[in-house]
């Protein structure tokens, strides 16, 4: 216990808090403005994202910074690990909210709709079955297949977490071309991916009539990919970051929490594209 | 003792000066204090509507509000006091006990910190402005339930996207509590040496961090069900508004932990302080608070007896549901077994501490009679659950705040507050309290249904004793205010083991706490 004490890095009063508060609420009251029909709505949202964005920014820098400036101890990477992982743990729950509306439609609320007096009083003939877009939407729709785009893009996304890994690989043992190299590669894949992604809506849209409100599969399809397509870009935006910061030369073989944490998210990213993978597409 | 006043007075702070110095505070003292005086507002902003809602419940008959506005008060008064007043409030006492307790010099992330609070205004500005739009606040009750609440208006969205800020402020708050209590505990201070105020903690952030989000997915279905067309929650395209309720409750029963298992850590602070007995069985306190952890998300289901479940569903989550009295009973023989044989006094923090335990444990029993799913197909929707939830809320968690209140008012001011204040406040409060709320299980048991502002006559007599108590608990409250102006303002000054009885780092350091304390981190043996 007599070991020398590594005093704890506590930042000074920092002015950027209050500009993520003020962007937040710009933010939420612009978008219910906008939703219910205000012509301000749009341009509170919209100055919230420019004020998130600049307070994002300032924030972040001030952190790499910091880091840089050899301020943050073992104790505050530890710190770091720790948030990071809970971080992610939170994000799977976000998304354990949406697996688990599909996998109550899917198990429960269809086959139900498709019994007992529900069928026999309110809507005759409905089958139940998956997909559906339910009772009351005779609309006919093309649900999405496998093998195609998704295969594809799962290989694409796991081709990705491998690349990463190598250019993890090359900045452990300080081989800064491969670090590179690899990080562009990764970036590169996710951006494929997404416009992947965004291909398949339009097509989903244009030719298959499966939409937004193409009942409980297109909601539960669009929000489950929607919300991973967004985490992707979140991702990729993070790993471009980290690209910025090694062509800066940051980064040391032995400390790089803002390199490993992209990494993390990243890898988080994968694995549920692979669980939306089975349970989206395939199944 | 002197001295440390006036280097305090002159302030041993640095940085911005006036409303700039709040704005950007990185101290956990700081933020603590804006978070207690946010929760304080809050507080008094819910109660205001609650008593809105006793006006017109005086009598049968309409003479105050519309129904409409009825409706939407229930909820706000709801939603304010959970996410607004009660939440916070621990969060406050997080903030300013953690670090002191276990030898930390701030929390480990400490700008995280000032936004985890500063987020909190803007949620609350959304979600009391939603009273002044078109249409009103929403009135689809504080569990938004589907498919009511995808038809409010406006004041819909607008609390659906406070909710989404006040779920980025407590994902961030509980990671920061998390990590400060991993990674910052002075050397020696073993995880089976914290206080129990620290593992309870420790435990509710594990449980906000699983379940916000969940609550974030909820209420963004409702939102891509309202305006984009989605039908999660419409059985026409093949949803479901049970399901709704799933998902709500999936998050709301943790929540419910979340706003409890803080309490029994500041009980169980208090408690061995005046009886001047070490905590008994502190082992089996943290087993106990963890097994209620973790059976919390096993029984979200005994909140929707009522809305259709197969017999084998009501029968599991029945029983689950009873299984958390086990734990439950642990935390209280534990609470009562300290007190045996200890040399008890009774100042305003103890006599708190008690009255929680008498008080809560009578809701903790009511809890127990409404998991029994024949009873609860009775009772649901009556006020016979309101009484139940308001004697773990208001006689649990906000007598528990009381009780940490008064406590560590000492530490944070320096003063020892007034002691005949305090306990006017407490015989107030625990006599008013039990008026209101007492005479709403035998409504509830009559069949008296709740959210409803007119009644049949026969409902008469308990309404206006439950009203009369109401006016009486509300104003109490203002008897807290002035204790706490009080003790702020001055009184006897404090020691640095304020209270006689009281073990804990955070007794080792002056009173009033300086700015930064723990610089050095302390040695535990």
């Amino acid at each position: 216990m007599t070991q020398t004490f590594e005093k704890y890095f506590v930042p000074e009063p920092s002015k950027y808090p209050i500009f993520g508060s003020i962007a937040l609420l710009l933010f939420g009251s612009g978008a219910a403005m906008w939703l219910n029909g205000f012509k301000a709505g749009p341009w509170a949202f919209f100055l919230g994202i420019a004020v998130l964005v600049f307070m994002l920014f300032g924030w972040f820098g001030q952190v790499v910074h910091e880091s840089e400036g050899g301020k943050y101890g073992r104790k505050v990477d530890r710190s770091f690990r720790w948030s990071m992982g809970w971080f992610i743990f939170s994000e799977v729950m976000f998304f354990a909210a949406f697996f688990g509306a599909l996998f109550y439609a899917r198990v429960l609320s269809v086959p139900w709709l498709a019994t007992g007096d529900t069928v026999e009083l309110l809507w005759q003939g409905f089958a139940g079955g998956w997909p559906t877009a339910g009772p009351d939407k005779p609309d006919p729709f093309t649900p999405m297949t496998a093998w195609g785009i998704p295969a594809l893009n799962t290989l694409i996304l796991l081709s990705s977490g491998a690349t990463l890994t190598w250019a993890h690989h090359g900045l452990r043992h300080d081989k800064r071309s491969q670090l590179k190299l690899g990080l562009l590669v990764t970036i590169l894949l996710g951006v494929l991916f997404l416009s992947l992604q965004i291909y398949e809506y339009r097509h989903a849209y244009a030719e298959l009539n499966l939409r937004l409100d193409t009942g409980i599969y297109g909601s539960t399809f669009y929000l489950l990919t929607g919300f991973h397509g967004m985490h992707v870009t979140v991702g990729a935006i993070m790993l471009t970051v980290m690209l910025g910061r090694a062509l800066a030369g940051h980064f040391t073989p032995d400390s790089h929490f803002g390199f490993e944490a992209a990494a993390w998210y990243w890898h988080f990213v994968d694995v549920v594209w692979l669980l939306l993978f089975v349970v989206v597409y395939l199944l | 003792m002197a001295a440390v006043m006036s280097d305090h007075a002159h302030g041993d702070h640095h940085g911005p000066t006036g409303l700039m110095r709040w704005i950007t505070t990185t101290n956990h003292k700081d933020i603590g204090t804006m978070y207690l005086v946010f929760s304080f507002i809050m507080f008094l902003s819910g109660g205001v509507m609650a008593l809105t809602i006793r006006a017109e419940l005086f009598q049968p008959g309409l003479q105050v509000v519309q129904p409409e506005f009825f409706n939407q008060l229930t909820t706000m008064h709801g939603l304010v006091m959970v996410f607004g007043a009660i939440m916070p409030a621990f969060v406050g006492f997080a903030n300013w006990q953690i670090p002191l307790m276990i030898g930390a010099c701030d929390m480990a992330f400490a700008r995280m910190n000032n936004w985890s609070f500063w987020l909190l205004p803007p949620a609350a500005t959304l979600l009391i402005g939603s009273f002044f739009v078109p249409g009103g606040a929403t009135a689809a009750g504080w569990t938004l339930y589907a498919p009511l609440s995808v038809q409010m208006g406006m004041g819909m969205d607008m609390a659906i996207f406070a909710i989404h800020i006040m779920g980025v402020s407590s994902i961030m708050g509980a990671i920061n509590i998390v990590v400060t209590i991993l990674n910052m505990r002075a050397p020696g201070m073993t995880m089976m040496k914290m206080p129990l105020f620290c593992w309870t903690w420790l435990i509710t952030a594990y449980l906000l961090i699983a379940v916000m989000p969940v609550l974030a997915g909820a209420v963004t279905m409702v939102l891509t069900d309202r305006h984009f067309g989605t039908s999660f929650f419409s059985a026409a395209g093949g949803g479901d508004p049970v399901m709704y309720q799933h998902i709500f409750w999936f998050f709301g029963h943790p929540e419910v932990y979340i706003m409890i298992l803080p309490a029994f850590g500041i009980i169980s602070q208090i408690i061995p302080t005046f009886a001047r007995k070490p905590l008994f069985g502190y082992a089996s306190m943290v087993y106990a608070t963890a097994s209620i952890a973790i059976l919390s998300f096993s029984v979200w289901a005994h909140h929707m007896f009522t809305t259709g479940m197969p017999a084998v569903g009501q029968l599991f989550f029945m029983y689950a549901t009873m299984l958390i009295a086990v734990p439950t009973g642990v935390k209280v023989f534990n609470w009562v077994a300290t007190m045996w044989r200890g040399s008890m006094t009774f100042e305003t923090p103890m006599l708190f501490a008690v009255g929680f335990i008498f008080v809560f444990t009578m809701g903790g029993f009511t809890g127990l009679i409404c998991a029994i799913a024949p009873i609860d197909i009775q009772v649901q929707d009556t006020y016979y659950v309101v009484a139940h939830f308001h004697y773990v809320l208001v006689a649990g968690s906000l007598f528990a705040l009381f009780a940490g209140a008064y406590y560590w008012l000492p530490k944070w001011t320096g003063h020892m507050p007034d002691e005949r204040i305090g306990k006017l406040h407490f015989w107030c409060s625990i006599v008013f309290f039990n008026i209101t709320f007492f005479p709403m299980h035998f409504l509830g048991l009559a069949g008296m249904p709740r959210r409803i502002p007119d009644y049949a006559l026969q409902f008469a007599d308990f309404n206006m004793l439950a009203s009369i108590g109401a006016f009486g608990f509300g104003l109490s409250q203002l008897i807290f205010l002035a204790a706490v102006v009080k003790c702020v303002r001055g009184g006897e000054k404090a020691a640095a083991r304020a209270w006689e009885g009281a073990e804990g780092l955070e007794w080792t350091v002056p009173s009033p706490a300086p700015h930064h304390t723990f610089e050095e981190a302390p040695v535990v043996k």
